[in-house]
């Protein structure tokens, strides 16, 4: 048993922790229990990652400690008064709910006037206005929309047509910010709204015809829509020159930089990486720092991109196929196969788990010397 | 018709013949791989054959009741575990050959240098509801 490792780790796991949202003196707390494990369990059984075991471990015991402290509040409160009335507290089903609203069997007007006041928490009165009708129309519309969906079961959430309603919406989306843009007098209104077309511009290229999606390097950019583009990149340079930054402008002027560059090459990922600054600074979100580590790979090379990486958590989505790519334009193939195949196993989903495992065969490939190796997508 | 499951697994069956991991194949390998079973799975709801087929992520917890007015209690990951499944196919078959043909079938499925994997699959049978009594 390697006391020295475990004393090392210990900070950082307990920062990792921390950074996933635990507050500092229950992560201590887990992270102690999970040392008392590895002190029981390591010398049978050494494990090959003793950081991200104890990760692991230590999130684990976290979430336990959080719901027994959870339930005896629960237990006290309940000596204390009758339950509330009313349905049981609902876990975060927001995706179930979006799916709901998106509904094939309401008008796609319905669908989005349910949908903003269910999902987007939307007064009324709020959406009304967005629709220029009056309060009682919609109040009517919105209770037609609830009873038809009311008995509604859900068998296939994946249900091409639900999905389809909720693509339509996107252009719904834009249309009310739109409104809402021209009705207030709000810089981060107005960066959604730019963020909002410069996406969607790129929506002709951003799939293919077998639904897979493609990368943002790869995509055809003569498919993408350059009067989206014009009007994003005027909407946004207006809300910029109030001098008054929010994240969504930020996250509108590296889109913008994206949408700029006529071949993925020429990408000016030195002002990306400012804009991701920037990002950073407003949010302090930890997927905005892999982002930002990523931009750095461009703008600076992948040594130091990889030292961004470092003090990124690795416990978030994609950090090890980020991690892969970065090792991979640093040269260090042996390394990057194997950081795919590991981002491969733990993919969320088969599209990326396909994906990562095609970019581990095509470097292992490389390796063995039968071929030379194809760039690698962008991620 | 009776349903049987098609398991495959992670760690715990005995070695392909063809056992090379996948991310150890060429690109094209990987894509023919992907159509094959793509290709089988058509085929079988094409016939009305195929129930279900989900791939499992190799993480999980094990977790139990803990008692009442206390929450569940979570342990693992158990990395000694010898057992790990991957994932699984449910088809719906007139007999137990026909399921046998199958599984042979998908076991098929090319992998390293185009070749056969030969990769062992469990085939479990599931229990049938007892027949219905009529006087």
């Amino acid at each position: 048993m390697d006391e020295l490792l475990l004393r090392e780790l210990a900070p950082a796991v307990t920062g990792v922790l921390v950074r996933r949202g635990a507050d500092f003196a229950t992560a201590e707390d887990a992270v102690q229990e999970a040392l008392i494990q590895a002190a029981l369990t390591w010398p049978d059984r050494p494990p090959a990652d003793p950081k991200g075991w104890l990760v692991t471990v230590a999130w684990r015991k976290f979430l336990d400690a959080r719901r027994a402290e959870v339930s005896r509040r629960g237990r006290e409160q309940r000596a204390e008064a009758e339950p509330p009335p009313g349905p049981a507290q609902a876990a975060d089903d927001t995706l179930q709910l979006f799916f709901l609203c998106a509904h094939p069997s309401l008008p796609p007007a319905s669908a989005v006037a349910l949908t903003l006041r269910a999902v987007g928490g939307l007064t009324t009165r709020q959406i009304a206005q967005a629709y220029l009708v009056p309060e009682a129309t919609m109040a009517q519309r919105i209770s037609r929309a609830k009873r038809t969906v009311g008995d509604v079961r859900f068998e296939e959430p994946g249900d091409l047509a639900t999905v389809q309603r909720v693509l339509y919406l996107a252009a719904e989306a834009i249309r009310l910010t739109r409104q809402l843009a021209s009705m207030t007098d709000d810089e981060e209104t107005a960066g959604l709204l730019a963020l909002m077309l410069l996406h969607h511009a790129r929506r002709p290229a951003r799939t293919r015809r077998d639904g897979s999606l493609v990368p943002l390097a790869e995509q055809d950019r003569s498919r993408w829509n350059t009067a989206l583009i014009a009007e994003g990149v005027a909407v946004l340079q207006a809300a910029l020159g109030r001098d008054r930054l929010g994240e969504f402008q930020a996250q509108a002027a590296i889109a913008a930089l994206h949408a700029d560059a006529p071949r993925a090459e020429e990408t000016d990922w030195v002002q990306i990486v400012g804009w991701y600054d920037e990002l950073l600074r407003l949010t302090g979100s930890p997927v905005v720092q892999l982002n930002r580590a990523i931009a750095i790979g461009e703008a600076d090379g992948p040594v130091a991109g990889l030292a961004a990486l470092a003090a990124v958590d690795p416990g978030l989505p994609r950090y090890t196929a980020a991690s892969a790519y970065l090792h991979e334009k640093a040269g260090d193939l042996r390394t990057a196969a194997r950081l795919y195949a590991d981002a491969a196993r733990s993919a969320p989903n088969l599209a990326e788990r396909h994906y990562l495992t095609r970019q581990a065969a095509r470097i292992s490939q490389a390796l063995r010397g039968s071929g030379p190796a194809a760039p690698a997508g962008a991620m | 018709m009776a349903k049987y499951l098609l398991l495959k697994h992670y760690r715990g069956a005995p070695e392909a013949v063809n056992p090379v991991p996948m991310d150890q194949w060429t690109p094209q390998e990987v894509e023919d791989h992907m159509q094959y079973m793509a290709d089988f799975a058509a085929r079988l709801e094409s016939n009305g054959e195929w129930v279900d087929g989900q791939a499992l992520s190799p993480e999980g917890t094990f977790v139990r009741y803990d008692g009442e007015g206390r929450p569940p209690v979570t342990d693992g990951p158990f990395a000694e575990t010898k057992d790990l499944i991957a994932g699984w196919m449910v088809i719906d078959v007139d007999t137990y050959e026909r399921a046998l043909a199958l599984a042979g079938e998908l076991s098929a499925a090319p992998g390293a240098g185009g070749k056969p994997i030969h990769e062992w699959l469990e085939l479990r049978p599931f229990l049938s509801a007892p027949p219905t009594v009529t006087e």
